[in-house]
């Protein structure tokens, strides 16, 4: 079931019972960054692409190139744990204020 | 013909257990339903089905064995009595949530406190709004022929609720008494193969079940059970029939004990009902139009058909084996009478609350509540009273 | 026999007096009638006074209540005759039965509110000879198979040599000596008054 049929309009005649999950790794069609409470920023200018950061992350929020290269946060997946900013040697990630 | 024997109600269940040879049954002694799985537990030892029985530490962990196996796709059924309910409480909600039809025997005795191991519906009325189908069974015939339709009808693409089938511990559950067993093959037809269209070891299809379901959604899920549990009334019926093409034996909402011309009406559950109806029948022997509606389904309650089932009557008394302690009435009665509002029925109704922890119930019991609806004013000053109690009533 | 037949077990916990109604149910279910056996139950304790009872009809029981105006009474150990009223409610048209030793002015006198028919029985005496050990229950349900009447004498031996056959398949040594029981029980149940 994919978000546009599942949502908070969704009637209840649309819902699985039990709300049960017929559909194996469907978590990537889900927009959970809205848990978001804190905010990681990429600098790109001191970003040296060392490669530590995208690893640690527990929610894949990183998205990596073919050439291992890491790109800016996909916020729709982001929680926010900072664990990324922790690791990164180079203080290229910053907590939003 | 079926075969004539002489069974305990817990006899009777659990041949009815062996005769459906379940996948798994999960469950932990209690007094009165400890025979069940004592005698299943045999039949396992002895080979004579391929159940796995699971002997778990608590009640709790039964009822969450009979959860994980039935998720992942196994007939799972189950028994307890009273305080082991209790102690299932949060899984039973669990339970009928996931939408599991899992099939327990429920041996109705007394809640503890002050401790007491006799029979009485606070167990069963504890679990009323759980969303569990509830049957109830007169006797050991019943308790067998419900078991035997339980999972069919708890199976059904319609339903997919768990369901408890009653009987009165002690009462029935430890009284030898006739029945007559349908033959395995013919039960084993009637059952048929569990054939669930999702569950956890289906590796072609995998599936998550239990997931987190908050304000945006436990709504709509309560009202899917809602939608289920009506539905059930259907099916019940449905399977009921044709349990009697195979054994005659006919099986509705409740039964009604010469009720068409009945002018005082018992409305009661399990074991009291057969005493009701020989209290009807000495009644009737010196002319008063006395009848018994016995209440076989409780959840989903058919309130609007037995409101017109008793929409002849002249008073009703509806016998409550459980106290609600609201100050108001049982929960059998205010279903009742909620139910006759609706069809704006006026007949004048009373509650007994009576049979408490065991406490004996006679045909002069029974007589005496004949006596007073023979009696009663359109408008019954107090309609909620006791039958049985020492002092005042 | 009249439709329906009310029976109550007076006896102490241990003693088989709940098994000993379960094997009448289960003599009168094998002859056709319809039955009900169940103990009315207590704090279980060897020794205690328990309650069991009967109801034997040749039509369907719907009735589930213990028996207070009972058609017989046995009573499986004659020293509940002073702490219990074992006749309490039993109808004098019936008969009570008693396992006992003590002589019939004893008996009389101890059950003097009473009006009908006693019945004594010397089951520890038949048990022993019979059997070597004493088991009660034995002489004591073909004692009031007698008395009732519920079925003849014949049909009840037929159907307990089945029984037996069947319940003690893994030593048929003791089968005789069970028939040996209910038959003494049968030619020795004396009527007291």
């Amino acid at each position: 079931m994919t978000e546009d049929k599942l949502n908070p309009k969704t009637p209840y005649q649309d819902l699985t019972i039990g709300g049960n999950i017929y559909t194996a790794g469907n978590a990537k069609e889900f927009k959970t960054g809205d848990w978001r409470s804190q905010k990681p920023i990429w600098i790109p200018e001191k970003c040296k692409q060392c490669g530590l950061c995208w690893p640690v992350c527990p929610d894949d929020a990183i998205p990596v190139t073919k050439d291992k290269k890491r790109t800016d946060f996909n916020y729709d997946a982001c929680k926010g744990c900072m664990v990324c900013a922790k690791v990164c040697p180079f203080k290229a990630i910053e907590k939003e204020v | 013909m079926g075969i004539r024997e002489r069974l305990s109600g817990n006899e009777a269940v659990a041949t009815a257990m062996k005769q459906i040879n379940p996948d798994v049954v999960a469950a932990f002694p209690i007094t009165p339903s400890t025979e069940i799985p004592q005698y299943f537990s045999t039949f396992v030892s002895n080979g004579q089905v391929d159940t796995n029985f699971v002997a778990v530490e608590s009640e709790h962990s039964a009822m969450s064995a009979c959860i994980g196996s039935e998720s992942a796709g196994a007939r799972t059924m189950t028994a307890t009595s009273a305080n082991g309910l209790s102690l299932m409480w949060e899984m039973i909600y669990i339970a009928s949530s996931l939408r599991l039809p899992i099939v327990m025997s429920l041996v109705n005795r007394a809640v503890s406190g002050p401790l007491n191991i006799h029979n009485d519906h606070s167990d069963a009325m504890g679990a009323r709004d759980s969303g569990w189908i509830q049957l109830f069974s007169e006797n050991n015939q019943e308790a067998y022929d419900n078991t035997i339709m339980a999972n069919r009808i708890a199976e059904h693409k319609d339903v997919l609720l768990p369901l408890m089938v009653c009987q009165d511990g002690f009462i029935t559950s430890h009284s030898i008494e006739n029945i007559e067993l349908i033959e395995d093959d013919k039960v084993k037809e009637f059952v048929g193969k569990y054939t669930p269209e999702h569950y956890l070891l289906d590796s072609e299809n995998p599936m998550a079940v239990g997931p987190l379901d908050l304000q945006a959604y436990l709504f709509e899920h309560k009202a899917q059970q809602a939608i289920a549990m009506k539905n059930a009334k259907k099916v019940i019926l449905e399977v009921a029939e044709e349990f009697e093409k195979m054994t005659g034996r006919k099986y509705g909402l409740f039964e009604e004990y010469k009720l068409e011309d009945a002018e005082y009406v018992i409305v009661c559950m399990n074991s009291t009902a057969g005493t009701a109806k020989a209290a009807a029948d000495e009644l009737r022997a010196n002319g008063v139009k006395a009848g018994v509606l016995k209440v076989r389904v409780f959840r989903p309650f058919p309130g609007e058909e037995i409101a017109k089932a008793l929409s002849k009557a002249k008073a009703v008394a509806v016998l409550d084996k459980a106290d609600s302690l609201n100050g108001q009435g049982g929960a059998l009665y205010e279903d009742v009478v909620s139910g006759m509002y609706n069809e704006k029925l006026t007949i004048p109704t009373i509650n007994y609350v009576y049979g408490i922890g065991g406490r004996d119930t006679t045909v002069n019991d029974i007589k005496s509540v004949y006596s007073d609806l023979e009696k009663l004013e359109s408008k019954p000053e107090n309609p909620y009273r006791y039958l049985g109690l020492r002092g005042d009533k | 026999m009249d439709n329906l037949i009310e029976i109550r077990w007076h006896g102490r916990g241990g003693q088989g007096a709940k098994t000993a109604s379960l094997l009448l149910a289960d003599a009168a279910f094998n002859t056709g009638k319809y039955i009900q056996g169940f103990p009315e139950y207590g704090p279980e304790r060897m020794g205690a006074p328990i309650t069991a009872y009967n109801r034997i009809s040749n039509t369907p029981i719907t009735i589930h209540s213990n028996i207070y105006e009972p058609d017989y009474v046995v009573v499986v150990d004659d020293t509940l005759l002073e702490s219990v009223n074992v006749a309490a409610g039993l109808k004098e048209t019936g008969a009570i039965v008693i396992n006992t030793t003590k002589d019939n002015e004893y008996l009389k006198n101890v059950l003097k509110d009473y009006k009908g028919e006693i019945y004594k029985i010397d089951a520890r005496k038949i048990s022993i000879e019979a059997l070597g050990k004493y088991f009660p229950n034995t002489p004591m349900l073909a004692a009031i198979v007698k008395v009732s009447k519920i079925m003849t004498e014949e049909e009840f031996l037929n159907d307990m040599i089945g029984s037996f056959k069947h319940k003690f398949a893994k030593k048929p040594e003791v089968i005789d000596g069970n028939m040996k029981a209910l038959q003494m029980a049968l030619e020795q149940v004396e009527k007291v008054n």
